[in-house]
């Protein structure tokens, strides 16, 4: 076990380019699940790829387990990865593919089944080891890459997007294997994402990168009850946070805040004329995308989330009474689009 | 509508035996021709009493087999063809797995080097080793000149490069090579690009170093490929007479006499056809065994 941290960490592909991941000082805490969570292009995996000595940084210090690796080798920073395409060795069987760190690493051939056979059970994949990687299914190959990794109990385990080649429905569960996974093995674990869903579900904290900037470090309920930023407000929940823009501030409130008034429990409340313009029906609730009527505000697309529990009479082109909760508004400074103070704001 | 009518069309094209047999009749002309006539003929020959200028022709059975293998000749070409073909195909396939490793990472110049590489397979096979006679040759030798500007040798006892046996089957060698690298480092590039960066990542940070990831994962994920630059090599080496013609004639004392060169000197130089056809006779046996292979070969790339 081991906490990896990073100092002014900057990696510019391109002279004279923007960097891909520029100053990032970070630090996991000890057997955390932390999460790179990110557009694409934001710099999530070269931030992994620098950790793990796949790629050298331009700038700053990579840090595991207190020790600077900026001049280890891969192989010598004790640390185990799953690639995004699992990378298993096309040639060699399951067992070979597991054994595969030991044998690198010199460990005595006489424990190595022994261990294989311990991670292999652990994945629950020990009936599959005499096969080759392509008789697998993609959701037994991420189990071999995994059980892979952790056969030689790394100090940590790095995981680039180990899920998004799998359809939807293994993935919801191959998440729950992992979380339950690290529960087990307790290893420093970082894990690259762009699925928000991923990212708030496993975290124990999450990064959210964007452009090669860290934009807040938080636990989930944090990044989305507190976002640092209009970024961050914006990238994390489906649909986004709407954003009104006044002449120094933001505003900001979540779809899901923004109900029919007569819902808002009592307290102190913004309420709007509110016209919708149309309605997506997905099951479980109902997304409704409106303007707000007789504001500046007009051309703007609001948007809200109806639980399916709630009363529903609004149909498109109608015209309601919403509101949303104050304790619910989120207040940006506009030039710099991070959070600041709640301040008067002249709809009053 | 353009769509639908080349779609009409094609579908007809599949459907019509007719335009499927034209199509392929070119070819299988082509290949009776050129290569199946003579083949016949070989055959032919090497049962028969034919030669150079006469025009009478008996059958004679097996005595031409029998007599070439009775020539010590013969057994010393078969000898020096597997010497040749052996040692050949192994600097070659070792050369260009190196090349095609170091050529794939990418480096300043790289393009230029890839070109310079391909260029003895592009060349004329004929020019690039009349290039070679003059460079290897006893006087003007620049190899012999270096080495004696170096002191080395003195000109009374630097070596002769197409003169003494064994010295003749290695620069016979080296020069077959020189010609046939490019083109396996070529097919062994798309072998080697082929294989995911992240799998050779993964080996490094599984602990694998330069060498265990070289030669646990690199190389055996290439060896199909690898195989198939194998089997052209042993082809174009075995099946070879070029080089050997043009640098020595299979001289000194047959030193480097090969199995076609054997067959061209006493069939059409030596004007005994039906014993030149018996020798390029013993190549079909070998031939047809490398030929099994890469169709097998071929047809497990298909499945696949």
């Amino acid at each position: 076990m081991a906490v990896v941290e990073t100092r002014h960490l900057t990696k510019i592909f391109k002279q004279g380019e923007a960097g891909a991941v520029n100053d990032v000082n970070l630090a996991t805490r000890e057997g955390e699940f932390l999460v790179f969570l990110g557009p694409s292009g934001s710099g999530k995996t070269t931030l992994l790829r620098m950790i793990a000595g796949l790629e050298t940084p331009t700038a700053g210090e990579i840090l595991i387990g207190g020790r600077v690796v900026n001049g280890l080798s891969p192989r010598d920073r004790r640390i185990a990865m799953v690639f995004q395409s699992y990378a298993l060795y096309p040639h060699l069987s399951v067992y070979k593919n597991i054994s595969f760190p030991l044998k690198a690493q010199n460990v005595p051939r006489d424990q190595h089944r022994a261990k294989v056979e311990w991670a292999s059970g652990l994945l629950s994949i020990g009936h599959l080891l005499d096969r080759k990687p392509r008789e697998l299914s993609g959701g037994e190959r991420q189990r071999v890459a995994l059980a892979r990794a952790i056969v030689r109990e790394p100090a940590v385990f790095l995981l680039d997007e180990p899920l998004s080649n799998l359809d939807a429905k293994l993935r919801a569960s191959a998440r729950e294997e992992l979380e339950q996974f690290h529960k087990n093995v307790r290893t420093t674990t970082i894990y690259v994402t762009h699925d928000q869903v991923e990212a708030m579900a496993m975290g124990d904290r999450v990064v959210v990168l964007h452009q090669g900037v860290v934009r807040q470090i938080g636990t989930p309920k944090e990044v989305y009850e507190n976002p640092a930023d209009t970024f961050v407000a914006t990238f994390l929940g489906s649909p986004p946070m709407n954003l009104l823009e006044f002449s120094d501030i933001i505003v900001g409130f979540r779809p899901e805040g923004f109900l029919p008034a007569e819902l808002i429990p009592g307290g102190r409340q913004v309420t709007f004329r509110y016209r919708v313009k149309y309605v997506e029906y997905l099951g479980a609730e109902r997304v409704l995308y409106g303007n707000i009527e007789g504001s500046h505000f007009e051309s703007k697309e609001i948007i809200s989330r109806l639980s399916w529990t709630m009363p529903y009479n609004y149909e498109a082109g109608s015209v309601h009474d919403f509101a949303i909760a104050e304790s619910d508004l989120h207040f940006f400074d506009r030039q710099s689009e991070k959070r600041c103070n709640p301040k008067p704001y002249p709809w009053q | 509508m353009a769509v639908k009518h080349a779609k009409v069309k094609s579908a007809g094209a599949a459907q019509s035996p007719l335009l499927g047999a034209a199509m392929f009749g070119p070819a299988l002309v082509y290949i009776a021709l050129i290569i199946g006539g003579p083949f016949l003929l070989a055959i032919f020959y090497a049962f028969s009493d034919a030669r150079i200028g006469s025009v009478h022709l008996h059958y004679v059975g097996l005595e031409n087999f029998r007599s070439i293998l009775h020539s010590p000749a013969f057994h010393q070409a078969v000898q020096n063809s597997i010497v040749f073909t052996l040692s050949a195909v192994a600097i070659v396939v070792i050369c260009s797995t190196i090349l095609s490793l170091a050529l794939e990472e990418p480096f300043r110049g790289r393009g230029i080097i890839r070109f310079l590489i391909l260029l003895p397979w592009v060349a004329p096979v004929s020019l690039g080793t009349i290039g070679w006679k003059w460079l290897l040759d006893s006087i003007y030798s620049v190899f012999t000149w270096i080495l004696v500007s170096l002191h080395f040798f003195t000109i009374y006892n630097a070596p002769m490069w197409l003169g003494q046996p064994h010295l003749a089957m290695a620069s016979v060698v080296c020069v077959h090579c020189w010609r046939l690298i490019p083109f396996a480092t070529v097919v062994m590039l798309a072998g080697s690009s082929a294989i995911p960066k992240e799998i050779p990542e993964a080996a490094g940070i599984d602990g694998a170093g330069f060498w265990r990831t070289l030669f646990w994962i690199k190389i055996p994920m290439m060896l199909p490929i690898i195989n198939v630059a194998v089997l052209f090599s042993i082809i174009f080496t075995f099946t070879d007479m070029t080089v050997v013609y043009i640098l020595t004639d299979g001289g000194p004392f047959d030193s480097t006499q090969t199995l076609p060169n054997l067959a061209f000197a006493t069939g059409i130089e030596g004007s005994d056809l039906a014993a030149g056809a018996a020798i390029s006779l013993f190549l079909v046996p070998v031939l047809v065994v490398v030929a099994y292979f890469m169709l097998r070969m071929a047809h497990r790339a298909e499945v696949v």
